[in-house]
């Protein structure tokens, strides 16, 4: 039996009958079209299908879609803005940390996540906070540079990013 | 300060916003009208005889649209080398491990197509499994395939120069064996694969593979169909590594099932099916026995080596090849001899992985060349630098170094690991190790034997002039090559980077054998730049006839025209272009004729203007058997040093920082190089600290799943300092060779040898978990040997 379940998803407001065993991660990638979010195990290992949910990085393939019922749900789609690319996917294009870019999207939401509660995280905790989130192809460094420099450019610009 | 605008800097790729936004389409990403969901039926056994497959309930369920087994799908043998095809697409008589594909389904949605599979019934009668080489190899062991008796899928015996002679003249001669472990190339994109048969009779095949060539071939024999009728068409794809360099059951399975309903049909592996699959590292066990003066100069290699193959061959007659001649450099060694044998088991099959061949051999050599080191009372970088091949210098197996920075990187991780100072000189359970290796660039044959081009590249401007478009069939896998062929291309045409567009991945954009071997920076490479220079040359020749200039007298550069005489008038041409464009706003100005102008004005007097570039290596390597393997236009080269803690305590080992230096030629893109470099020593550490595919007494994998095998994270993996060595590769474009495979040669040995250094004891066994160290730890002490 569907259920009907409401939830706002990079700011938009979506009412959507779901199965009860459908994943957040199959609903955001067949329902709404939002690919963005990959799936590279389903079962919670690789990090790839992370999102923020209310404030905090999940795996959304461990997320059923009915839990997402009431929820506010980021997205990679939804970090751009009219000013363009959010400065972290900006300092992952400028500082190589994208190679495949099949752990990107989740690496992104991950770091982008730490930024918002630790405006300026050494690198142990940049990696902490990434180590949900694996990366086959860069080995890593490259990634924790380029969020090592978004978060200099927060500092520098004064700016906040939510 | 370079010569060149563009190549050698540290362009970003052309890829990265749209991954970095989400927006970059992978193969789950693409739906297609009326699309059907397939799924494959796997044999849950390791060894058995099919004795019936009863598919009628199956194709009773509402929604399935397909069902099909051997007898629908035929019998077609395939497989990687032509030598040995020795798979079908579906088993018939029996399965041969636990995960061969015995049926295919496929129906409306997945979760019908699922149940579907798991209403066919197949009656089974089991057959004795062979788990280990041992066991396969025994006289009168049951056959996996018949004509095999042993198992034995292949044998290599090769010996250049006279190894026992050699040893004779020696001062030390010692013998160590290596066991390395099977493993998972781990890449975090699950296979995922639509193909679409249409009406007219063609088929395309969306899908994530490092070689769309090979697959197209292997699709189109397998389906019986021409090649003209078969389009290999690649997505962005979530990393390789190997395992997506050949043809698989998934692809032709919705090949198959997208034929049987002229529907296209999705299909995707699950991360259990990935390791299912397989592909990947083989298991290695070397015995080497290795000879050399007091002095150190290395006298002669006797190298033995078993692989557990898995059920069938894919890659594996390149890799038990590899596993010998990939030990002919970077030393000067005048005498070798190799034996090698693949061996059939009951386990998914293996095949080619980042250093193909490679690793294991280099990781107990270089471990041996270590021990040696020590018993020689030399440091064991002046043991490598004693030996060291320079550019020029030919191996004992025939393969020409035409550039070779192997001293200098040598000399680079010593210097930057600070390796003098800390030497010898580093507390108990703190140690430094170092190690080096060679890869090739490319493979100098194809998989199948012939005088193909190994790469065609198309160059078309379009009309208005504004843009180049790169047409190739080479693969963009997550190494950079879109990028690295814009560079190429705009340098050598002499436009700006942001003027050239890269479609690549599509077997109608012309010939190219793919990612794999570490082959497209030279190779595609070459192609590219060719096909640059031919339009180049069409632009200019134009120019030349329309201003009456000479066409050595005219060049491009940063999408400018250079004219040597100042007294070149061309307003006509400029007048006409904006006549030509009313409305524009991005009219050409300035005092210098743009390369839009230019190619415009091309484009009235000829046409499209089309370039095109091919490239095929000159004939290589010597005339013995198996010669091929191992050629190359080129070789990379690289050194490593590794600092490691170790707790005495636990086992548990910290590695605290990487040193590498990689002689990549000259680099294209210098962000690209140092991240091959730091992907590839991430996953030598992975491959050296903790992967190995574990089975159950029953042939089942235990951890098929990125929980169990553990691959690095960040908290794993240190920085390393990564140091481009450059040398001008001949044959290389714009002098460039490898990266993506070399720079993991050397990182599990640097890492066995930090950790002798931290202990005084050595492992000769994979991976380095805390119980291994540990127990190994234990031992000494308990011999009562406590040298550090
Ligand atoms: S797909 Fe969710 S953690 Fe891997
Ligand atoms: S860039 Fe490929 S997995 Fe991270």
């Amino acid at each position: 039996m569907k259920r009907l379940i409401t939830l706002t998803v990079n700011d938009k407001k979506y009412e959507v009958a779901v199965e009860p065993n459908m994943t957040l991660v199959d609903l955001l990638r067949y329902e709404l079209g939002l690919t963005g979010t990959k799936k590279g195990c389903e079962v919670g290992d690789c990090g790839s299908c992370t999102v923020i949910m209310d404030g905090n990085p999940v795996n959304s393939c461990l997320v059923l879609a009915v839990q997402a019922n009431g929820r506010d749900i980021l997205t990679i789609e939804g970090l751009e803005t009219d000013e363009g690319l959010h400065p972290v996917q900006q300092a992952f294009v400028d500082k190589g940390a994208i190679q495949c870019g099949f752990c990107t999207s989740g690496m992104i939401l991950s770091a982008k996540n730490l930024l918002d509660r630790n405006a300026k995280p050494d690198e142990a905790e940049v990696r902490m906070a990434i180590s949900g989130n694996l990366c086959r192809c860069t080995g890593y460094q490259k990634i924790v540079e380029a969020i090592k420099s978004a978060s200099g450019w927060r500092e520098g610009s004064g700016k906040s990013h939510e | 300060m370079s010569e060149y605008s563009i190549i050698n800097t540290r362009a970003p790729r052309l890829d990265a916003p749209d991954k970095a936004t989400g927006r970059a389409t992978f193969i789950d990403d693409l739906n297609m009208p009326g699309m059907l969901f397939g799924a494959i039926l796997q044999s849950p056994l390791a060894h058995a005889k099919i004795l019936n497959i009863d598919t009628s309930r199956a194709k009773k369920l509402p929604g399935v649209k397909a069902v099909v087994t051997a007898e629908e799908a035929g019998l077609v043998k395939y497989g990687v080398s032509p030598a040995r095809y020795d798979e079908t697409l579906y088993c018939h008589e029996k399965v041969r491990y636990v995960g061969d594909e015995i049926a295919a389904v496929a129906a409306v949605d997945l979760e019908t197509a699922l149940e579907a599979v798991s209403l066919i019934r197949v009656d089974y009668d089991d057959l004795p499994a062979l788990f280990t080489i041992e066991e396969a190899m025994v006289e009168g062991a049951p056959a996996l395939h018949e004509g095999f008796p042993q198992n034995i899928c292949a044998e290599v015996h090769q010996e250049f120069g006279d190894v026992e002679a050699a040893f004779n003249e020696c001062d030390l001669v010692r013998t160590d064996k290596f066991i390395s472990k099977r493993q998972d190339a781990a890449f975090i994109e699950p296979h995922g694969c639509i193909a679409d048969y249409d009406l007219s009779g063609h088929l395309t095949l969306h899908t994530s593979t490092q070689v769309p060539h090979y697959v197209m071939r292997t699709v189109a024999m397998v389906m019986g169909l021409p090649v003209g009728d078969v389009r290999v068409v690649k997505p962005y794809v979530g990393g390789g590594f190997g395992p997506k360099a050949e043809a698989t059951p998934l692809e032709m399975s919705a090949c198959i099932l997208s034929m049987k309903t002229v529907r296209p049909v999705k299909m995707n592996y699950t991360r259990e099916q990935v390791f299912l699959h397989s592909r990947a590292r083989h298991q290695f066990i070397h015995t080497m026995t290795t000879g050399v003066k007091k002095d150190g100069t290395l006298m002669a290699l006797k190298n033995e080596c078993y692989l557990d193959g898995g059920a069938y061959t894919s890659f594996g007659i390149a890799t038990v090849y590899y596993a010998g001649s990939l030990l002919g450099g970077p030393y000067k060694l005048p005498n070798m001899k190799y034996d090698g044998w693949r061996i059939y088991t009951n386990k998914p099959v293996c095949g080619a992985q980042r250093g193909h061949g490679g690793v294991a051999a280099r990781a107990a050599w270089e471990h041996q060349l270590d021990i040696i080191a020590e018993e020689l009372g030399m440091d064991p970088i002046e043991l490598r630098l004693k030996n060291v091949m320079v550019a020029g210098d030919t191996t004992c197996n025939e393969l020409n170094m035409s550039s070779l920075g192997m001293k200098e990187c040598v000399e680079a991780v010593r210097q930057g690991s600070k390796w003098n100072a800390k030497r010898g000189k580093m507390p108990r359970g703190k140690g430094i190790g170092m190690a080096c290796g060679f890869f090739v660039s490319g493979a100098g044959y194809p998989i199948y034997r012939s005088d193909t081009y190994h790469s065609t590249v198309l160059i078309k401007l379009s009309e208005d002039g504004g843009t180049v478009n790169v047409y190739t069939g080479s693969a963009e896998i997550g190494q950079g090559s879109d990028t690295t062929m814009a560079m190429i291309a705009a340098e050598a045409l002499g436009v700006r980077l942001d003027d050239v567009r890269v479609a690549s991945g599509d077997t109608e954009f012309g010939v190219d054998l793919g990612a794999y071997s570490s082959r497209q920076t030279l190779m595609t490479g070459h192609a590219t730049k060719e096909a640059a220079e031919d339009v180049k040359r069409q632009v200019l020749e134009v120019l030349s006839e329309k201003l009456n200039t000479p066409v050595d007298g005219i060049d491009i550069k940063d999408g400018l025209i250079i004219f040597k005489s100042k007294d070149v008038d061309f307003s006509a041409i400029r007048a006409r272009y904006i006549k030509e464009h009313r409305g524009w706003s991005d009219l050409p100005r300035g005092n210098d004729l743009t390369f839009r102008e230019a190619a415009r004005t091309a484009y009235l007097a000829r046409g499209s203007i089309v370039g095109t570039g091919k490239y095929k290596p000159p004939e290589l390597g010597g005339k013995y058997k198996g010669a091929a393997v191992g050629t190359s236009p080129a070789y990379g080269c690289s050194a490593q040093v590794v600092e490691v803690t170790v707790d005495m305590e636990t086992g548990k080992i910290t590695v605290d920082k990487m040193t590498d230096a990689h002689d990549c030629g000259f680099a294209i893109n210098r962000t690209s190089v140092e991240g091959q470099m730091q992907g590839s020593l991430c996953m030598g550490l992975g491959e050296a600290m903790f992967e190995e595919v574990k089975f159950d007494e029953d042939g089942r994998i235990l951890n098929a799943n990125l929980g169990e095998y553990k691959i690095p994270t960040a908290l794993d993996m240190p920085n390393v300092e990564a140091i481009i060595v450059e040398s001008n590769e001949p044959n290389g474009p714009f002098g460039a060779k490898e990266v993506g495979e070399g720079a993991i040669i050397p990182t599990i040995p640097a890492i066995l040898n930090a950790v002798y250094d931290a202990t005084g004891v050595r492992i000769n066994e994979l991976p380095l978990t805390p119980e291994r160290v540990y127990m190994a730890l234990k031992a000494k002490v308990e011999k009562g040997d406590t040298r550090d």
